[in-house]
């Protein structure tokens, strides 16, 4: 099984596009998911439920509302354009932002899981031996929910590598610019270019099946073996 | 020392922990059955629960003052608790926990780590991870790390509970020289009047969340 020059260059920006989505991601996945385990806040069932909508939404409608939102015309994509000179809709960066939104629900849910987890007993003793708070989040809290944390991303990536439909609203099928391995799979089928089709979906498994494969064993696993 | 609780009223679920009293003996045990309020009063003094009223204060220190909505953050009282649940952290080896209190505070005095090791016989734990300890080393390196973290007073829940009698002796022994090797002074929780007469030279009954008597405790407990 060999790969055209075009198949690797689409395999590579899947993988730079997702990893770069998972990583911007991250930080906000967290905080969410701390805020959402550790405290009670006017407006948390609002932020629970639309932190979990693109889970149920069709693909397409997520897409259809990232495209009103970020297009020229929309709120977000007005303000970038005129203050920053940044395009957002039809270029990588709206391939990042479909994987991103599409993938946030998985890694806040996860980690959430991983918060859960860890005695918050353990971090009152953190903090009568002196620690301040942020010291107890990052040498307590944060290692004691890693498994979740890392079960999260691992399932956030996979799911931003199978994104299809919100990309495809937002971001187009354009040859070297936003096209994805699962837009170049349909592309291929469309085309009954199935040999190209074939070799790409054995990508995509080996990616798919790795990560949560990973996160799972990750999630069973005891913290410490 | 001087530890100061006015007025403390701490809702529990069975009773209301009621106390009003002046702790000056460096070595004070707690004692009363389970379920007496023992470990909510010590947790209170911690800063670890929020009572619905109380004011107290340690050698002149602030910790609470409900009135004034004052409540002193747990890592600003320097108080080394050692409760009864297992407190190691399971992610860190036993040198990592006993040195997490030193670290917090870097710029601060801190009690001899040697002397602590040696005097509570753990220096062959050092590497180990904190899962392969027994209960009785478990016990030891939480006591060590409490100390370690320089505190002004030790607020000790029961620490000899769930050990064999051999250990808890060995343990008991080195709780009695605690004090005179370190200076630290101590609260100490139990509910065995053997360990209070043994560590302690005076001890508060709790009975229901109420303090019924207290005194020496070898009349009070002999």
């Amino acid at each position: 099984m060999s790969f055209s020059p075009l198949e690797w260059q689409i395999v590579r920006f899947t993988l730079a596009v997702c990893s770069f989505s998972t990583l911007l991601i991250l930080p906000v996945g967290l905080a969410t998911a701390w805020l959402l385990d550790r405290y009670r806040w006017p407006g948390k069932l609002l932020v629970e439920t639309v932190v979990t909508l693109p889970l149920v939404l069709p693909p397409v409608a997520t897409g259809l509302v990232l495209l009103k939102l970020f297009g020229r015309r929309g709120p977000v994509g007005h303000f970038l354009s005129h203050h920053f000179d940044v395009d957002v809709v039809f270029t990588w960066r709206a391939v990042v932002l479909a994987a991103a939104v599409m993938s946030f629900p998985l890694l806040v849910r996860s980690a959430r899981v991983g918060f859960q987890g860890v005695d918050q007993r353990l971090e009152q003793i953190a903090r009568t031996l002196g620690a301040r708070d942020m010291r107890v989040f990052f040498t307590i809290t944060l290692p004691l929910a890693s498994r979740g944390i890392a079960a999260g991303i691992l399932l956030a990536f996979a799911r931003a590598v199978g994104e299809f439909g919100a990309t495809i609203v937002v971001a187009g099928n354009i040859p070297g610019r936003t096209t994805t391995l699962s837009l170049e799979i349909f592309s291929a089928v469309q085309l009954g270019h199935d040999a190209t089709a074939y070799r790409l979906l054995v990508v995509c498994v080996v990616i798919a099946f790795s990560a949560v494969w990973l996160s799972e064993v990750l999630m069973k696993k005891r913290l410490i073996g | 020392m001087k530890l100061v609780i006015r007025q403390l009223s701490l809702h529990l679920q069975q009773f209301t922990l009621s106390v009003d009293v002046d702790i000056q003996h460096a070595r004070t045990a707690i004692f009363g059955p389970s379920g007496a309020g023992k470990t909510s009063l010590l947790e209170t003094i911690a800063g670890l629960r929020k009572p619905e009223s109380a004011k107290i204060s340690f050698n002149g220190q602030l910790f609470d003052d409900s009135e004034r909505d004052h409540s002193l953050p747990v890592r600003l009282r320097k108080l080394g608790y050692v409760p009864q649940y297992d407190s190691l952290f399971p992610h860190l080896s036993v040198q990592r926990n006993l040195v997490y209190g030193s670290n917090c505070k870097p710029h601060e005095h801190t009690l001899d780590f040697h002397h602590i090791i040696d005097f509570l016989e753990i220096g062959h734990l050092l590497d180990r991870h904190v899962h392969s300890l027994s209960r009785g080393e478990n016990q030891r390196v939480v006591i060590a790390r409490a100390l370690l973290s320089s505190p002004q007073l030790l607020l000790l829940d029961e620490p000899l509970t769930s050990l064999d009698a051999k250990l808890k002796n060995a343990i008991l022994q080195q709780l009695q020289a605690l004090h005179r090797e370190f200076g630290i002074p101590m609260l100490f929780v139990t509910h065995d009047p053997v360990e209070a007469i043994a560590i302690c030279e005076d001890v508060l009954l709790l009975q229901t969340g109420k303090i019924i008597n207290r005194g020496d405790p070898a009349k009070l407990l002999g």
